[in-house]
């Protein structure tokens, strides 16, 4: 929960955060170590400096510290845990939905976990998706299309195995798929940040929520396009948020492009944790107001109300999360740890 | 530089100057920036028979091949344009294919047979097409935003011809920077050949009404956002990653003090 300075409660709800490890011993190759390497140089080059981490606490921290950073020194309510494979890269995989699930039962009522497919498995790509609704009950996945396998340097949405993959996602109630489009794994020869193939799926899965993480960012023009034409498409934050510290003008032109073509019922926080820790981020999107000049021009309002819905209420709405009624958990069970 | 000891300093020393100064004209494809401004150059060595090698990296061990590809093969390009040189050697650092894009454009190959292996697909020239487009449209909203700072109407800049555009003074560098660097480009393109030709024109040649301008002008500022996040995310990776500059571990070179990496404390005679 986000206390503001006038005292009133924000409830949050992280959009975006990963419980990986990314340590030398789980590496399997230099490209697992490149991987957190460049994990890292992002967590260094857009923090403030009194926010970064030592090295090795970055490749792999604990659940408790996780637990800690989010909801204890940090304002999140609840958060939604990603899972990223990467076995071409480490070991044990980089994030698996097993280790999310496991931190997730240990801290009850916080964590909403997101499963991972690759339709390059063909036949057991659906086997799996199946697996994972009925073992942990996933309502949303994350796709990393850049992901490695063989001698393929990624696929795309469209693909036919693909297709196949969405519609059984649509039938088991899987509604909620966040793509990752932004930095990072590049595909050989694509343009990295295209997001033609969201387009064509958003059309055809009517059914499906696809959440671009990152925004496109680098493409955030034809993010934009997409997103005004398809009511289905939403922008997950994380990236471009931090921005708010190094360049805040910036973010402001960003932001006010985000709100006056995607809107503000369509626009999901996140820290992308470890990456940063949503502390600060949180304290300084409240805080943030847009220059007059970049909102004349474009015409949009950062109000309090759109605020809420960016910080929370968006995600709670995807993921059907009652707020009133999350809320009256979660305060009963700081009630019952204090008194323990 | 070990070779080029051996022949005259001064000329060594020249011919390095020249490979940079070309270097200068290279751009990151999609950041349209140097790259020498950007930090992607490392070092450059000339030996006696004219061969050249030019170390660069990137901000990142994933970042994309293709443009990595691009932009090694431009600076083969721009390096080979100099009359003395007889080869050139592009080094990629420290990335994913490395090896290959190094190979590759030593051998002249395209970049499609330089990773066969992966079936990739097409070729670059449809890729450096698309960013030399938004290239124009980032320069020309610096040349609008320029022209209105000096006291131009919407009417007026889009009735400026290309020898009105010589003729007017600018009042500070970045407005300067910003005249020259639209001119290149519009020029480059073809769009504006003879001093009576329009000089605002859209990114197809079109020419636009003064009532249309300031929607015209929201589409150049989306595709400047664009290429900013590329650039903001590109040069503080690049730092975080090599930031560890230890003058201790050796003099430093040519490309440190033009980059400024070397602080005053190395700078200065020991």
């Amino acid at each position: 929960m986000y206390k503001t300075a006038t005292g009133e409660e924000v409830f949050v709800i992280d959009g975006h955060t990963h419980f990986w490890d990314g340590s030398p011993e789980n590496q399997s190759n230099i490209h697992g170590k490149q991987f957190i390497d460049c994990f890292y140089a992002y967590h260094t080059a857009l923090s403030p400096p009194d926010m970064r981490w030592p090295k090795d606490q970055f490749e792999k921290y604990s659940a408790e510290k996780m637990y800690h950073d989010l909801f204890v020194d940090g304002p999140d309510d609840m958060a939604i845990v990603q899972s990223t494979y990467l076995t071409e890269f480490y070991k044990n995989g980089f994030n698996t939905i097993e280790r999310n699930a496991e931190m997730a039962k240990r801290y009850q009522n916080r964590f909403i976990v997101n499963g991972a497919f690759d339709p390059r498995d063909g036949e057991k790509a659906l086997e799996y998706i199946h697996y994972m609704k009925e073992t942990f009950g996933i309502k949303g996945v994350k796709l990393y299309t850049a992901e490695w396998k063989g001698s393929s340097r990624g696929w795309k949405l469209t693909d036919p195995d693909a297709y196949r993959c969405l519609e059984l996602c649509e039938k088991l109630g899987i509604t909620n798929i966040h793509v990752h489009k932004g930095p990072t794994i590049i595909p050989l020869d694509k343009d990295a940040f295209d997001v033609a193939d969201v387009d064509h799926v958003a059309t055809d899965f009517q059914g499906l929520n696809f959440i671009v993480e990152h925004c496109g960012l680098p493409r955030l023009d034809d993010f934009c396009w997409i997103a005004v034409q398809e009511t289905n498409v939403y922008g997950g934050l994380a990236v471009a948020l931090p921005f708010i510290h190094s360049r805040p003008r910036y973010f402001a032109e960003v932001l006010s492009e985000l709100l006056f073509w995607v809107g503000p019922d369509k626009i999901l926080f996140g820290s992308d944790y470890a990456i940063w820790t949503p502390r600060w981020l949180v304290e300084r999107l409240w805080n943030f107001e847009i220059p007059e000049d970049i909102r004349a021009e474009r015409g949009v309002e950062f109000t309090e109300e759109v605020k809420r819905k960016i910080l929370g209420l968006n995600a709670a709405r995807l993921y059907g999360v009652d707020v009133e009624a999350q809320k009256a958990k979660l305060r009963t069970e700081t009630v019952a740890a204090a008194a323990e | 530089m070990g070779a080029s000891e051996a022949h005259d300093p001064r000329l060594a020393q020249a011919r390095t100057e020249q490979v940079w100064a070309r270097l200068g004209e290279v751009t990151d494809p999609e950041l349209d920036e140097p790259v020498t401004e950007l930090g992607f150059v490392e070092d450059v060595a000339v030996d006696e028979a004219g061969g050249v090698a030019v170390g660069f990296r990137l901000p990142t061990y994933w970042c994309s091949p293709n443009f990595a590809y691009l932009i090694a093969d431009d600076i083969a390009r721009a390096v080979r344009a100099l009359p003395w040189v007889a080869a050139v050697r592009p080094e990629l650092r420290d990335h994913m294919s490395a090896e290959a894009v190094n190979r590759g454009v030593g051998a002249g190959l395209g970049f499609a047979a330089a990773f066969a292996e992966f079936a990739v697909e097409g070729d670059l020239d449809g890729l450096r097409e698309t960013f030399r487009r938004k290239a124009f449209q980032r320069r020309q909203e610096a040349l609008v935003l320029a022209l209105r700072q000096a006291g131009l109407d919407d009417a007026a800049i889009v009735a400026t011809r290309l020898c009105d555009l010589d003729a007017i003074t600018f009042a500070t560098p970045e407005a300067e920077r910003a005249r020259r660097r639209y001119r290149a480009i519009l020029v480059e393109r073809g769009l504006a050949r003879r001093p009576g030709d329009a000089a605002v024109v859209s990114v197809d040649g079109a020419p636009i009404a003064a009532a249309g301008l300031k929607a015209h002008l929201q589409g150049l500022r989306s595709v400047r956002i664009n290429m900013e996040a590329n650039g903001a995310l590109c040069r503080g990776l690049l730092e975080a990653r090599y930031r560890d500059f230890d003058p201790a571990a050796g003099e430093p070179t040519l490309a440190d003090f033009m980059l400024d990496r070397v602080p005053p404390r190395a700078a200065a005679p020991a």
